[in-house]
């Protein structure tokens, strides 16, 4: 929900303590999780992180969650899909380009991120997305130590 | 500078350059930009058309005034001649040309592949654009891509040429030998990330930026003093964007139509008093390439005359940038 997403931002660095408790919990279970089977896991807690993840930031289940580097604001909420900062168009007052009602993803992840303790990882470039990941928790490849894959270009 | 006797081979666009040590390129704007030469590129407006004499009529009257002629990619999203056809008779011709590939219509298949293209046809110069919405353009119905984004196309360039390899990670056997570009607009919200993202797209390749359209110096001047104190301009090289505005109605359209354009009232209100608007849009631009000329960390001006490009010729050589430069002409093989 708008809304929501918008307090989402506003409250980014309780959010980001919360991520960084949960990422570390996820890793710990890391042994458990491996002994159910990632397989038979990734369809039950995909739902469960579709549905936090959707109320809380509008997620759209890329797979390849970034959203501690980009101020707790979805970038996969912006329609051109940017996730390296706003495009050129942003309207005066921070507003979207394409879709006028709606504050800039990237002006709100900006102010998140200016917010959040480690929140000058928005500074590094992250890689092209990976079409593969959609629907995909994110969750789980934190806990199987994949999250390398949303880690900055080298 | 006698550009014509650095290639043998003038008019024989598979005659590249020699690529000097420390250059990406073998291509002439990087070379002028490197040796601290103040640097003027200028958009080619693209035909609706087929016809090559076309684009050759309207590279030739900017040739004598630029270093290099940018070939947009469906600017606004509008279709035009694309970028990889205007750059394929430019080079053809031995135009300097600076390639714009746009992130919205095409995927990383595509995009790498055209980047192969350009560099067998002798593009020196890429600039890596996320591309307008496609509700700015003419096709409102068409499907955006996106796959990329401006600053992972530099990264994936920079890649296929330094580390001669595709995303996928197979091999190139000749990579693609260009100088990378980005585009920044200082003059659009978020104002204090601007200068962070400039350094994001540095740190993912980008050598020169050409920024978005200037009619407000002060938020320039705010922008660069921070692009200064990250070191940034001495990490890339920064040509700002400048046009002649024809009217205060035109002004008014670009401001509300075109996305990212910021003319502040003031500049309106200067041509609406003026007796003739299209000469004073003529002089506000002669006088912004002028000031920021004289902005530190400046390299260079991008000059985007909207369906006026007989006109950049006689604001170049009015803003006086080019005075310490003989007389040339871009194309080497008419020199």
């Amino acid at each position: 929900m708008y809304a929501v997403r918008l307090w989402s931002v506003r409250q980014a660095r309780l959010l980001e303590s919360a991520y960084a408790g949960i990422e570390r919990a996820l890793k710990r279970l890391h042994p458990l999780l491996d002994q159910i089977g990632y397989a038979r896991l990734e369809k039950p807690v995909a739902a469960v992180e579709r549905m936090a993840k959707g109320f809380l930031f509008d997620c759209q289940m890329c797979g390849q969650c970034a959203l501690s580097s980009t101020g707790m604001s979805c970038p996969m909420n912006c329609p051109k899909s940017l996730r390296n900062g706003p495009c050129g168009g942003v309207r005066p007052g921070g507003f979207c380009e394409v879709t006028p009602a709606m504050r800039c993803v990237w002006d709100q992840a900006y102010a998140g991120s200016q917010r959040m303790r480690r929140g000058a990882t928005i500074g590094q470039p992250l890689k092209p997305i990976d079409n593969r990941l959609w629907g995909r928790s994110s969750w789980l490849a934190v806990a199987r130590g994949e999250h390398q894959r949303m880690d900055p270009a080298p | 500078m006698s550009t014509a006797s650095l290639n043998p081979e003038v008019g024989d666009p598979s005659a590249a350059y020699p690529i000097l040590p420390g250059h990406s390129s073998g291509g002439r704007l990087e070379r002028l930009l490197r040796e601290g030469r103040f640097a003027v590129t200028a958009e080619l407006n693209p035909p609706d058309s087929a016809d090559p004499r076309e684009v050759y009529e309207r590279a030739l009257v900017l040739s004598e005034v630029v270093d290099a002629i940018n070939a947009t990619d469906a600017s606004g999203a509008n279709v035009h001649m694309s970028s990889v056809g205007i750059c394929s008779l430019l080079t053809r011709a031995g135009y300097a040309v600076v390639m714009q590939i746009s992130c919205r219509d095409r995927n990383r298949i595509a995009i790498q592949g055209d980047v192969l293209g350009a560099a067998a046809m002798g593009v020196a110069n890429i600039l890596c654009l996320t591309g307008d919405g496609v509700q700015a353009g003419d096709q409102p119905g068409a499907k955006p891509v996106f796959d990329l984004d401006s600053t992972a196309l530099l990264d994936t360039i920079r890649t296929m040429r330094d580390g001669g390899k595709f995303l996928s990670g197979r091999k190139i056997t000749v990579p693609p030998r260009v100088f990378l570009g980005a585009a920044e607009n200082p003059f659009v919200p978020p104002y204090d990330f601007r200068p962070q993202r400039l350094a994001k797209k540095v740190a993912a390749g980008a050598q020169f930026i050409q920024t978005q359209y200037c009619f407000d110096l002060p938020l320039l001047e705010r922008f660069m003093s921070r692009v200064r104190d990250l070191g940034l301009d001495r990490r890339c090289f920064i040509l700002v964007g400048v046009g002649p505005l024809a009217s205060a109605k035109a002004a008014r359209w670009m401001r509300s139509n075109v996305p990212g354009i910021h003319i502040p009232d003031a500049v309106i209100d200067r041509l609406e008093k003026a007796k003739n608007q299209k000469a004073e849009g003529k002089a506000i631009c002669v006088e912004m390439i002028q000031r920021v000329r004289e902005m530190p960390g400046v390299a260079g001006v991008h000059v985007m005359a909207y369906r006026q490009e007989e006109f950049v010729s006689e604001i170049i050589q009015a803003s006086g940038v080019l005075a310490n430069r003989r007389r040339r002409l871009v194309q080497g093989a008419a020199s």
